[in-house]
């Protein structure tokens, strides 16, 4: 990973191996729960979709998103050490112990909210995997590396949609560009970093938010040049808390939802 | 030169497992073996029988477990009961391990194989290129992509516009 300008933080030294875990595990949760809940939304589309292609799609980049979280979630398991499964930490978390950034867990509203949402956290997997690809953790690397080539996917699929969307018709562009405006206060979340983004990326161990930033914000300039949708100004307030826990009140709503049948049958196998 | 190994009082050697992996096909795409299709990364001989370490296609595929139950089978019918089946990560699947063979069956079965440079493909797509895929039936490149997203996770549905036919391209991966 990109280690400049970090000098002033400090390296751990391999004493504190339980506490690099526990770090560890934080960043697997934020990768996981982001895929995860995301995935959850998606499917909500399965049935739904406005014409049979794109329900297919809807419900296939569900699936990329909800593999890939099985896969880092079972990690995270492994990591903390105490002998959860990945369906212990998807269906046995409250509310505050989730990572997934807030984003995610909006509501589709529409198909104009669905892509738009797509667009910017896909964009986001797709740099973010793309570093994460030389990760000095073997687990972290396979995973970035399998899922980079799946977001890609994703990526050209909201694309293409962004800009029939915004260069469409007038109620077409009308609603993308509402539905771009209306979110753009969750996007400074995805970017924002603490002491685990720090400590893990000396340790070559995770990407460095701002230079996701930096390619992220360049590819939704472009896309939006070219569908003619205008960029939001920050108006100064934007949602942050996903690092914490602190989410919007849309994730006790589809938790709610997702984890019923676990929590009223423990016993439930499929 | 053939490795042999002694499981549960049969001998069997290394070779003659990877002849048995090779009949068991894709669970989607039935023209090729698991074998041609790279899941099967390596059979090893372990203390208690035999090792055998595959890797997930898509992290989503849902075809890994019943890959998975077919090797248990098949290897089983063969006497092979002391079995660990390992799933790895890395090195990731792509779709650049399917041979020029496996390339021709999934053709002559009526998908157009992936293109050949995964991470050249990938670039071209991310810079919105839009590459026509040639149709498996009568080899025009007057195809439109008609569905990024098919019926399984690897596969894209195309249109072609000289035979008039639909089709599925199996995607670069």
């Amino acid at each position: 990973m990109n280690q400049e300008d970090k000098a002033a933080e400090p390296v751990l030294s391999s004493g504190n191996q339980e506490e690099l875990n526990s770090h560890l595990f934080e960043y697997c949760q934020r990768l996981g729960d982001t895929s995860l809940i995301l995935g959850q939304r998606l499917g909500e589309w399965c049935g739904h979709g406005p014409v049979l292609e794109e329900d297919i799609a809807l419900s296939n980049i569900a699936l990329d998103l909800i593999g890939q979280s099985r896969i880092i979630l079972t990690y995270a398991g492994i990591v903390e050490g105490k002998g959860r499964t990945e369906d212990d930490l998807a269906f046995h978390r409250d509310e505050r112990q989730f990572r997934n950034l807030l984003l995610a867990e909006h509501p589709n509203v529409d198909f104009a909210y669905t892509m738009a949402r797509q667009f910017f956290l896909s964009t986001y997997m797709f740099h973010l995997y793309d570093l994460l690809k030389a990760s000095s953790d073997e687990t972290i690397r396979g995973f970035a590396t399998k899922s980079w080539k799946e977001v890609a996917y994703h990526v050209r699929h909201s694309s293409d949609w962004i800009l029939r969307l915004g260069d469409g018709t007038e109620e077409s562009h009308r609603r993308i560009q509402a539905a771009v405006d209306d979110l753009w206060v969750f996007t400074d979340d995805i970017f924002s970093s603490d002491e685990t983004d720090t400590i893990l990326m000396n340790a070559g161990v995770a990407a460095d938010p701002k230079q996701v930033e930096q390619k992220w914000t360049s590819q939704v300039d472009d896309v939006f040049l070219k569908a003619g949708i205008t960029k939001p100004v920050s108006s100064g307030f934007m949602r942050r808390g996903s690092r914490q826990g602190k989410h919007t009140e849309h994730l006790g709503f589809i938790l709610s939802e997702m984890q019923f049948l676990p929590r009223a049958y423990p016993d439930a196998k499929w | 030169m053939v490795e042999n190994t002694v499981i549960n009082g049969t001998i069997h050697d290394i070779p003659q497992v990877w002849e048995i992996l090779k009949k068991i096909p894709d669970p989607e795409v039935p023209a090729i073996s698991i074998v041609e299709l790279g899941v099967v990364r390596s059979v090893e001989e372990i203390d208690s029988g035999l090792l055998i370490t595959i890797t997930p296609t898509y992290s989503g595929c849902p075809a890994l477990m019943e890959m998975e139950s077919n090797i248990r089978d098949a290897l089983t019918e063969n006497g092979i009961h002391n079995l660990k089946i390992k799933t790895v990560l890395f090195p990731a699947w792509t779709t650049d391990w399917l041979t020029p063979e496996a390339r021709r069956k999934l053709k002559d079965y009526g998908i157009a194989p992936p293109a050949t440079s995964t991470e050249d493909h990938l670039k071209s797509l991310m810079g919105g290129k839009k590459n026509p895929v040639t149709c498996p039936f009568c080899s025009s490149s007057k195809t439109v992509l008609t569905s990024a997203f098919g019926s399984t996770a690897c596969k894209a549905l195309h249109y072609c516009n000289s035979c008039n036919q639909p089709f599925e391209e199996f995607k670069c991966h």
